[in-house]
């Protein structure tokens, strides 16, 4: 690792300061995937700015029909939440399928969603449920955040704060584990949402998608067979040792079918 | 070159680490405690499994930093002197080691499991899903599953 400076500072206003007046600093939220990058040497920030000691990023609470998650939030009280399990039990059982408790114990939905791995559980749940992004300049609908392969609509040095989902009427994720790594070689998030019928999948391509073949058939007639004829193109997907294109499109029709058949019954 | 105060198995620690220092390292290397392994240093098998207030985390994908004014405890704080703890104690009795490499972090996420199912039963499934992040090359890992279910038996958790 190259040497860096470390700072943690307390508020939302003063982090962001100190990053804007430096272009190569870096948010630090639980180091999950950054310190392994440090490690590899892949990066080279100039100070890693510790998001561990703003209180405004934490906490989780329900208000009006919509769950709010602090940025800072760990994957394992996430899915240890009441307001969690009794509201949206599928975002509890996504957030206890995220690598392995040592991981679930330091890492977080902010710094989850802000890396954009195409192959990370979290973007399946914000884009199917529909939820808005909350940065310190700014709130971003879930269709206009993922933008491609870890690239995401934040620009240098904004700040994600929290993450709110509106509560929907039922919802299931999914998920096709690697078995090493537990990353989702492909997910499938499927919510009936006040606002009709969403199904997102993570894993497939450069970045979370909607399938709106399904949602469109789904609406319609709510079951697994509904949607047993829509194949989704392997065209754009990702290819690697893990899986193929052809693999993962597959995969996807079987996930989202397991994740209708267990909400339709 | 910071100064960072961390309490390690219930002692206040202090050294002078850079901000790159990891966890791990400022155990092994600042206080000599080198019960806590590095299998991998790439985040992947627990060997460097420790407690940071109370929750299992890899102390080498952590900064001695972040830890400044938290608790830690490692596989030496579990039991006093030569004392065995009963999950110390389990993984002796049931063969849950072979070389011993992976176990100070097996025994740590072990703790970790018991201290996540107070007052609920613990069944060989649960165990198994929740060592994931432990990986052990020699034990074939069913004297480590035996072991976890003793040791939560012999600390007053019902067995299922
Ligand atoms: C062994 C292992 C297994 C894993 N398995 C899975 C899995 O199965 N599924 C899965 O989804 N993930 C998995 N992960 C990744 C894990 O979920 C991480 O928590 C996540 O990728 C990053 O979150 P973090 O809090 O650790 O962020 P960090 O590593 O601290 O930061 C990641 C990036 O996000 C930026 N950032 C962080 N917070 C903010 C914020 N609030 N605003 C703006 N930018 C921010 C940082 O600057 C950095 O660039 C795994 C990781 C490991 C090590
Ligand atoms: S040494 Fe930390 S996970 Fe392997
Ligand atoms: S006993 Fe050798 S690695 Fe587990």
């Amino acid at each position: 690792m190259y040497d860096f400076q470390y700072a943690k500072l307390t508020s939302v206003a003063d982090t962001v300061t100190r990053r804007t007046s430096d272009d190569e600093a870096s948010y630090l939220a639980g180091g999950m995937t950054l310190i392994p990058t440090l490690k590899q040497r892949l990066a080279r920030p100039s100070a890693l700015l510790d998001l561990s000691g703003i209180a405004d990023l934490k906490g989780i609470s329900v208000a009006n029909g919509v769950l709010t998650i602090g940025a800072m939030t760990c994957h394992a009280d996430v899915a240890a939440s009441a307001d969690v399990r009794a509201h949206i039990p599928a975002l509890a059982s996504l957030a206890v399928s995220i690598g392995d408790p040592q991981v679930r114990n330091r890492g977080t939905i902010g710094g989850s969603i802000a890396n954009n791995d195409p192959s990370a559980d979290y973007p399946a749940a914000v884009v199917g449920l529909n939820a808005t992004v909350h940065t310190n300049a700014r709130a971003i609908a879930a269709d206009d955040f993922f933008k491609g392969l870890f690239e995401t609509a934040l620009t240098p040095g904004e700040l994600i704060v929290k993450i709110s989902f509106p509560i929907p009427k039922r919802a299931a994720y999914a998920k096709f584990p690697n078995p090493a790594s537990r990353y989702a070689v492909v997910g499938v998030m499927v919510a009936e949402t006040l606002n009709g019928i969403r199904v997102a999948v993570t894993g497939a391509g450069a970045c979370a998608f909607r399938v709106g073949d399904m949602e469109a058939a789904l609406a319609k007639s709510f079951s697994a067979d509904a949607i047993k004829s829509i194949a989704v193109p392997a065209d754009d997907l990702n290819t690697d040792m893990h899986a193929t294109a052809e693999y993962r499109a597959h995969l996807v029709g079987v996930m989202a079918r397991r994740a209708v058949a267990s909400l339709a019954g | 070159m910071t100064n960072v105060t961390v309490t390690v198995n219930g002692t206040s620690r202090s050294a002078e680490v850079e901000a790159r220092t990891l966890l791990v390292e400022f155990l092994r290397n600042k206080l000599n405690l080198t019960g806590t392994h590095v299998g991998c240093d790439t985040s992947q098998c627990g060997a460097c499994t420790v407690h940071l207030n109370g929750k299992p985390v890899k102390s080498c994908t952590m900064l001695a930093v972040q830890a400044d004014g938290q608790n830690v405890t490692t596989i030496e704080g579990v039991a006093p002197g030569s004392d065995l703890h009963p999950m110390q104690a389990a993984f002796k009795e049931c063969h849950g080691l072979q070389c011993g490499f992976c176990t100070p972090g097996m025994v740590m996420s072990a703790l970790g499991i018991i201290a996540r199912h107070q007052g609920r039963a613990l069944d060989e499934k649960t165990v198994r899903q929740e060592l994931e992040g432990n990986l052990c090359r020699c034990t074939g890992y069913q004297g480590i599953v035996n072991a976890v279910l003793l040791g939560a038996k012999n600390m007053g958790v019902k067995v299922a």
